[in-house]
């Protein structure tokens, strides 16, 4: 577990300067063209900094540019305007440090457990002895002992979607971008998706964005919450969740909870 | 072995003994000429007569097809990968294939036989350019539904076009790839045996065209069936 334990002690440095700047985003805009000539405004105008070693949901109905938003982040989509920075530099393309979760599992049916996990390390030629250990200890972290070479298609869902989140960690990325990563899990598995990413949280320093449409989900996981409007986007409200860690299911039947999930609510005009 | 095996088994043979039986029935009943159809008894002794001969001729008719769809596939895939991959070629040369494709490869036997003359070359020619169209449109099919959300992470890593192409892009075609191939290979028999219809001195198809003739001096098809 060196490697695991070496990044707890970055975390746990990072922690006491916990409030260095990691991006800065400021009025981005993003405009599609459709065919016809026509074109869509997705997000009108999103300003937020982001910091070091937290996680940031994006909350918001479906369809509110919320993805849009992190795919411009991952560098995978282009900004209209605006200025997209990550560690003061401009966001032009995608970055190895960055890693991208999406909404399904996305794995290769023709690549074992380990082969989809070893992906990244693959692509950055950083695939070595090495890189397997971790991608071992990682396994054995989110549970997954005993299917290391088994093929995606005899697993689960939600272990599928744990082997995702093993090839997100595995190259040991500054930055997370989670695209609604446990949207697709039912109730009870997403629950414990939910405590298991609070746990890798625990043991690496990345800094993590995560869409997601559930109100719940963004109050349990996030240390501070951006309400997305409806299309086209821009940021309904902000919400510091202060919740202690560790944090435990029973979190979720408190007061304080429910009251965060309220507010979340009155922002997307749910409640009132 | 269960049961559910021992039926995928037997059925398909009780099946083929099932249809052979009315046959020879059909025939024996209804005083069938054997110019137009020989009981399988008949064509069971004239497999007998002409024991070799068949299996003689077929080595030079699966050379054909072996190297007609070897071919294809050296050919067909690059040129799958530059249409699905590049935008020009595509448009270039993608209704062009599909134009060539509607043309008869039968009526372009003819021209192939003057081009490459009554040799190997020939059929191999035409089994060639029946298996190709498959493997290229399957394969460059297969190149293009490549899951997008692959390709973005492939992306998100910064993989090169190579990277992109050799871990991601070919491997979820490969299905395609395959099925394009099964199809090639039954196709690249029958552009054989064509093109040794049309000229040839050697091979299946040559060997029934001859008994064929014969069937007239002799009055039996049954040679022609036990080719078959």
């Amino acid at each position: 577990m060196s490697e695991i334990t070496s990044a707890k002690e970055t975390a746990q440095a990072d922690d006491q300067h916990a409030s260095a700047l990691f991006g800065e985003f400021k009025n981005v805009r993003k405009v599609f063209d459709v065919p016809g000539g026509k074109s869509v405004l997705a997000i009108e105008d999103v300003s937020f900094d982001l910091e070091q070693g937290r996680l940031v949901s994006l909350l918001g109905p479906s369809g509110c540019g919320k993805t849009t938003f992190l795919r411009i982040v991952a560098g995978l989509t282009k900004a209209s305007s605006g200025v997209v920075q990550v560690r003061g530099e401009d966001v032009v393309m995608p970055h190895p440090e960055f890693s991208f979760m999406f909404q399904t599992p996305n794995l290769m049916p023709w690549r074992t457990v380990v082969g989809n996990i070893l992906f990244p390390m693959e692509i950055l030629g950083k695939n070595d002895k090495s890189a397997k250990a971790r991608a071992l200890e990682i396994i054995d972290l989110v549970g997954l002992n005993g299917f290391e070479d088994v093929r995606p298609a005899q697993l689960s869902g939600g272990m599928q979607q744990r082997v995702a989140l093993c090839r997100a960690l595995i190259h040991e990325p500054q930055l997370m971008l989670m695209d609604e990563p446990f949207g697709a899990l039912d109730e009870l598995t997403r629950m414990e998706m939910h405590d298991l990413l609070l746990n890798i949280r625990k043991l690496s320093n990345a800094t993590v964005m995560f869409v997601t449409h559930s109100i719940s989900e963004a109050v349990y996981l996030s240390d501070e919450i951006l309400v997305f409007s409806k299309r086209p986007a821009v940021i309904a409200d902000r919400i510091e969740t202060r919740l202690p860690y560790p944090r435990t299911p029973e979190l979720r039947y408190t007061q304080e909870f429910t009251e965060l999930g309220h507010r979340a609510g009155i922002a997307l005009g749910i409640a009132k | 072995m269960n049961w559910a095996q021992i039926k995928l088994a037997i059925f398909p043979i009780v099946g083929f003994a099932g249809i052979v039986v009315l046959w020879q029935l059909y025939t024996d009943f209804f005083d069938v000429s054997t110019v137009v159809l020989p009981s399988p008894l008949d064509i069971y002794y004239s497999v007998g007569e002409n024991y070799g001969l068949p299996f003689q001729q077929t080595w030079p008719t699966t050379k054909e097809i072996l190297y007609g769809c070897g071919l294809a596939i050296i050919l067909g895939i690059p040129i799958a990968v530059g249409i699905a991959n590049l935008r020009i070629l595509n448009l270039t040369f993608y209704p062009l294939l599909i134009a060539i494709q509607s043309v008869p490869k039968v009526a372009l036997a003819p021209i192939l036989l003057v081009w490459f003359g009554t040799g190997l070359e020939s059929k191999l020619a035409i089994a060639f350019l029946v298996a190709v169209f498959p493997i290229i449109v399957d394969t460059s099919t297969g190149l293009r539904s490549t899951s997008r959300d692959l390709i973005d992470l492939a992306r998100s890593l910064r993989a090169t076009p190579y990277q992109t192409f050799i871990k991601v892009q070919f491997p979820s075609a490969l299905p395609f790839v395959f099925s394009g191939t099964k199809i090639a290979v039954t196709l690249a028999v029958i552009g054989a045996v064509i093109g040794e219809f049309v000229g040839s001195t050697e091979g299946l198809g040559n060997l029934l065209l001859r008994w064929c003739l014969i069937v007239g001096q002799f009055g039996s098809s049954a040679k022609v069936y036990s080719g078959v």
